[in-house]
């Protein structure tokens, strides 16, 4: 690991000004991601900015329907949140699926979110969730938050606050873990909202997470398994890797599209 | 360089340390400490994981900055008054490793499961707890029973205790 500065912050307004002050600054959330980068010399900031100590970043809070997670909130937290599970199981199970335990205990919801792995879990939850990303200076839909490969609408030095959503009536994630990293092969989030049927799919599109609209239609017909039997999922669309070809990627998003209707409460 | 103060199994520790030292570094250069081990360096084996803050954690994949002010304990806080802890005692008893390598990581992991799940761990909850912990001797039968072992006595000592 090349040199670098600590910092710990203990407010929002403290972390950005300490990276928007460095030269090279980056916010150090659960380090998961950005430890093991800087590990590999593929990320050299100058400065990192811990956000583990910000009161403002921490916390879930369930009102009605409405549920709010701030950034640095950890898997394990949102895993064993009885308050998230009361409302939206599916949310907490797939944090429960995270990587091992010791990861968990680290690694948070901002710091995955911000990072947008294409086979990273929580970015099919939240478009399928229509949820919101809320930032130092303003609110992003999800749907315009993850734009492509590792890449979001985060400006430099903009920070993550917190993800807000409201509960669906049922909703379930199913993964097909890769099983060296535990990242999703595919991952499917199956959500029956106020608004109709969404269906996140993470780990398979060649641009990141997508929604899958074809199935949503199909499954406002009826949410049912069966209504998905006639849906196609253009393997055009569908990343390509040692790990599995478009056609097999294509026929699991199908497949655990499928099982977590059938799994949705 | 920066002055970094945390407890290690129970003992205060100060140091100057660079910014950019990994936890595990720190603990086996500085304090020599060096019952946890580094398996990959890669965030994938688990054989460097310590509790901070009563949580298991792997120490390749944070800065000591990042621990200051914690408490943190490794293989070696677990013994007490000169006696194993039942986890390490049950490996012992049970196999629980052949070359040792990942032990101090399995063992470090064991007692956190074990405080997550008292008695509701059972051999499957085991299984997938231990996705974060490589072994390349065991095959991980006699590791799932030192735990299991480990567990009941620990969870029958509580149910005396109370
Ligand atoms: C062995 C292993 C297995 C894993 N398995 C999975 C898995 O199955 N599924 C999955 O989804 N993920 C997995 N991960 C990744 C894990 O979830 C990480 O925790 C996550 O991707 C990054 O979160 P973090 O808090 O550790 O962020 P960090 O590593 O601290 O930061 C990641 C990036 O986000 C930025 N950042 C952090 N917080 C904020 C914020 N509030 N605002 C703006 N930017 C911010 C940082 O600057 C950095 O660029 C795995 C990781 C490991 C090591
Ligand atoms: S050495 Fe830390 S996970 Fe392998
Ligand atoms: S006992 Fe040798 S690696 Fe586990």
């Amino acid at each position: 690991m090349y040199s670098t500065k600590y910092h710990r912050a203990s407010s929002v307004a403290e972390a950005t000004s300490l990276v928007s002050a460095a030269e090279d600054g980056k916010f150090l959330a659960g380090g998961q991601t950005l430890i093991s980068t800087m590990k590999q010399r593929l990320a050299a900031p100058s400065d990192v900015v811990d956000l583990r100590h910000v009161d403002d970043l921490q916390g879930i809070s369930v009102s009605g329907e409405t549920v709010r997670i701030g950034a640095a909130t950890t898997h394990a937290q949102i895993a064993e949140s009885e308050d998230v599970r009361n409302v939206c199981a599916a949310f907490a199970d797939l944090a429960s699926l995270i990587g091992d335990p010791h990861v968990r205990h680290m690694g948070t919801i901002g710091g995955s979110v911000a990072n947008n792995d294409p086979a990273a879990d929580y970015p099919a939850a939240l478009v399928a969730l229509e949820a919101t990303v809320h930032t130092n200076n303003r609110d992003i839909a999800a749907g315009d938050f993850f734009v492509g490969l590792f890449e979001t609408a985060l400006e430099e030095d903009e920070i993550i606050v917190a993800v807000s959503f409201a509960a669906p009536k049922k909703a379930a994630y199913q993964k097909f873990p890769n099983p060296a990293s535990r990242y999703a092969l595919v991952g499917v989030f199956v959500a029956d909202g106020s608004a109709g049927a969404r269906v996140g799919v993470t780990g398979a599109g060649s641009d990141g997470v997508f929604r899958a609209s074809d199935m949503e239609t199909a499954l406002d017909g009826e949410f049912a398994a069966g209504s998905l039997d006639g849906v196609e999922v253009d393997t055009g669309l569908m990343m390509s890797d040692l790990h599995g070809a478009p056609d097999y990627r294509a026929n699991l998003v199908k497949v655990l599209a499928k099982r977590a209707v059938v799994a949705a409460v | 360089m920066a002055g970094i103060s945390m407890r290690v199994n129970g003992r205060e520790v100060d140091a100057d340390v660079e910014d950019r030292t990994l936890l595990v570094d720190f603990l086996r250069n500085n304090l020599v400490l060096t019952g946890t081990h580094v398996g990959c360096d890669t965030s994938q084996c688990g054989a460097c994981v310590v509790h901070l803050d009563g949580k298991a954690v792997k120490s390749c994949t944070m800065l000591a900055a990042q621990a200051a002010g914690s408490d943190i304990t490794t293989v070696e806080g677990l013994m007490s008054d000169g006696e194993l802890h039942p986890v390490q005692r049950a490996f012992r008893e049970h196999h629980g490793l052949q070359c040792g390598f990942c032990t101090p990581g399995m063992i470090m992991a064991a007692t956190d499961m074990i405080a997550r799940h008292g008695a509701a761990l059972d051999e499957a909850t085991v299984r997938t707890e231990l996705e974060g912990n490589i072994c390349r001797c065991t095959g991980y039968h006699n590791i799932v029973r030192s735990i299991l072992a480990a567990a009941a006595e620990m969870n029958g000592t509580q149910q005396a205790a109370e």
